[in-house]
């Protein structure tokens, strides 16, 4: 599989994200002499409305989605893929409990459930990636029960428990390696509705508070002064754009180079929608 | 048909049930009260008290969850902490603005959708397929939240055609719909094609060719009533998903629904209409899909066989 400039927009913003405490930036500096200025040789991108530098915001940004997208995906996958694998293998009572949880969030939207979380939960990081996890992790344990289920009757399987093997050795060394593909697909795809709702939550006033940058803040700060400071909008959003389409177009790649089929896009994606 | 009726509608009384109870257990066990809101820091003790049995926030949990539940069956939904009015008044008032928004979305996204996902299924490999899902790539990756703005940017502010905000006339629907439908067309236009792709392959598209038929009768008459049958399925889940992408865009737009009113009664911790609004989106989610579900039946009678 050949990477192409999808693997470098995500590698930058992985990079902007880890380093982004040692860069010198100052997304929190304000100068009244720059409030609303275009960009210029010095400053490249200008500044907001408080006179703060947009560039370093955008880093500031970067570094937000990438943390917030990167424990929310490991997160949901690790707790999903167990609750449903387990739940698939033991079966009985809890399977039957489990898949009627997974229906009560699938037939709701997810980005709605998100909103009202965090609306309870108050604002604020933690309470973001908890309201993201607690939409997100029934995708993947979706997904894991399925693909148990479509696995447990292998003959290596059975050989193991035939042998007297303990079910969690089973689940970890015979059962998870054989379900890890499409799992790996649902998750690219769940950085991107990450992303996104991790943004629409912040422009809606749920997610990250002020003075702390992401880009969906800073695209609902900039939207007021559209007209006549229209950087404002327009840096964070392709910056949001760029890294959503290179995510999707790396879950394409990997899809069809897994040879993955039927991943269904995940509950949170509906934040776009 | 009756037992998967029945199957149908218990699963969607059962979701309404669970959702709703989430929402109630989680706005009781997170810290924050109400009365405190409602009455700011300076209240009595006295006052407060007074508030709170008034409210009936005093009750045990249960008793309360229990009259919240007998409460949604009687359509008695409580009051607004801040409008002091009934939520179901409330919601009455906003339900119209979001379903007229959401059905002109869905219209615009079904026209666009169908025909890009025909043409580029029949063109498959050409540069019509390719244009067709390189604008469906990028219509699931631009957040609405930006396509909206950038919309009024060039639509609004610099070539005045529409409004920019409000729900004043007919041309303030335009912009919030584009804004609200585009990810539902990306989404709808790769499911037509891959459908369509896919009932292109079979064995009887094979003999209509073969007995002569012409491409164009091939499509219509043979493929197309085959291809239709996911793309049902998918369009009752995504014509759900609306409604919960009506609560971004109808606060870019300033738009009077349901979305606004729950972000507003988010911020204003006016609970019972933010408990309402969850409901009323889920209840219409639930019964769209309901709809879907048995429509689908209708149409496939495989699946009443499997359920009976």
């Amino acid at each position: 599989m050949r990477g192409g400039w999808p693997t470098w927009v995500l590698l930058l913003w992985a990079l902007v994200a880890l380093t982004a405490s040692w860069l010198p930036l100052h997304p929190e500096q304000m100068a009244l002499e720059a409030i609303l200025q275009g960009p210029t040789a010095g400053n490249w991108l200008g500044s907001d409305d408080l006179g703060r530098p947009v560039f370093d915001r955008l880093l500031s940004g970067a570094s937000t989605s990438f943390q917030v997208a990167a424990l929310v995906v490991s997160l949901s996958l690790l707790f999903g893929t167990l609750v449903g694998a387990v739940a698939a293998y033991v079966g009985g009572f809890w399977e039957r409990v489990l898949v009627m949880i997974i229906d009560i969030f699938m037939a709701f939207p997810g980005i709605l459930l998100a909103i009202a979380l965090a609306g309870v939960l108050g604002p604020g990081i933690d309470n973001l990636v908890l309201a993201l996890t607690l939409v997100g992790w029934v995708g993947f344990a979706r997904l894991a029960r399925a693909q148990v289920l479509s696995v447990k009757r292998h003959e290596h399987v059975v050989a193991a428990q035939a042998l007297g093997t303990r079910a969690p050795r089973i689940i970890l060394h015979h059962l998870l390696p054989l379900i890890v593909a499409p799992l790996v697909v649902e998750a690219t795809f769940g950085v991107a509705a990450v992303v996104i709702a991790e943004s629409g939550l912040s422009f809606l006033g749920l997610g990250v508070q002020p003075p702390d940058a992401s880009w969906g803040s800073m695209i609902r700060d900039g939207v007021r002064y559209l007209l006549v400071a229209p950087h404002l909008v327009l840096a964070p959003g392709c910056a949001l754009f760029l890294v959503v389409l290179s995510v999707n177009l790396l879950g394409d790649r990997l899809r069809d180079w897994l040879d993955v089929r039927n991943v269904r896009r995940p509950l949170v994606q509906g934040a776009g929608t | 048909m009756p037992a998967y009726l029945i199957s149908r509608l218990f699963m969607a009384a059962w979701v309404i049930f669970g959702v709703t109870s989430l929402v109630f257990f989680l706005i009781h066990w997170v810290p924050g009260d109400p009365v405190e809101v409602m009455l700011g820091e300076s209240a009595s003790a006295v006052d407060r008290e007074a508030l709170r049995h008034a409210l009936g926030l005093d009750r045990p949990l249960l008793e309360q969850w229990l009259s919240f539940l007998s409460g949604v069956v009687t359509l008695d939904l409580n009051v607004s902490l801040y409008h002091r009015q009934p939520v179901i008044d409330l919601l009455n008032a906003r339900y119209m603005a979001t379903l007229e928004l959401a059905l002109i979305a869905f219209v615009i996204a079904v026209a666009i959708a169908i025909p890009m996902g025909i043409i580029a299924a029949a063109r498959q490999g050409t540069a019509w397929d390719h244009t067709a899902m390189g604008f469906s790539l990028l219509g699931v990756s631009i957040p609405n939240f930006w396509l909206g703005p950038l919309l009024v940017l060039v639509f609004s502010l610099g070539l005045g055609w529409f409004p920019v905000s409000g729900r004043e006339g007919a041309a303030s629907v335009v912009l919030p719909a584009i804004t609200l439908g585009a990810s539902l067309a990306a989404i709808l236009s790769r499911m037509v094609r891959s459908s369509l792709l896919e009932v292109l392959g079979e064995d009887f598209i094979r003999s209509a060719r073969a007995r002569g038929l012409s491409n164009r009768q091939v499509l219509i008459r043979h493929a197309l009533r085959n291809a239709w049958l996911p793309v049902l399925t998918l369009l009752g889940m995504q014509v759900g998903a609306l409604l919960g992408g009506a609560v971004i865009t109808e606060t870019i737009f300033n738009w009077p629904g349901l979305g606004s009113l729950l972000i507003e009664s988010i911020q204003r911790r006016d609970y019972p209409v933010v408990q309402g609004c969850v409901l009323l989106i889920s209840l219409s989610y639930v019964l769209i899909n309901l709809l879907t579900d048995l429509l689908y039946a209708r149409v496939d009678p495989r699946i009443r066989l499997e359920h009976s």
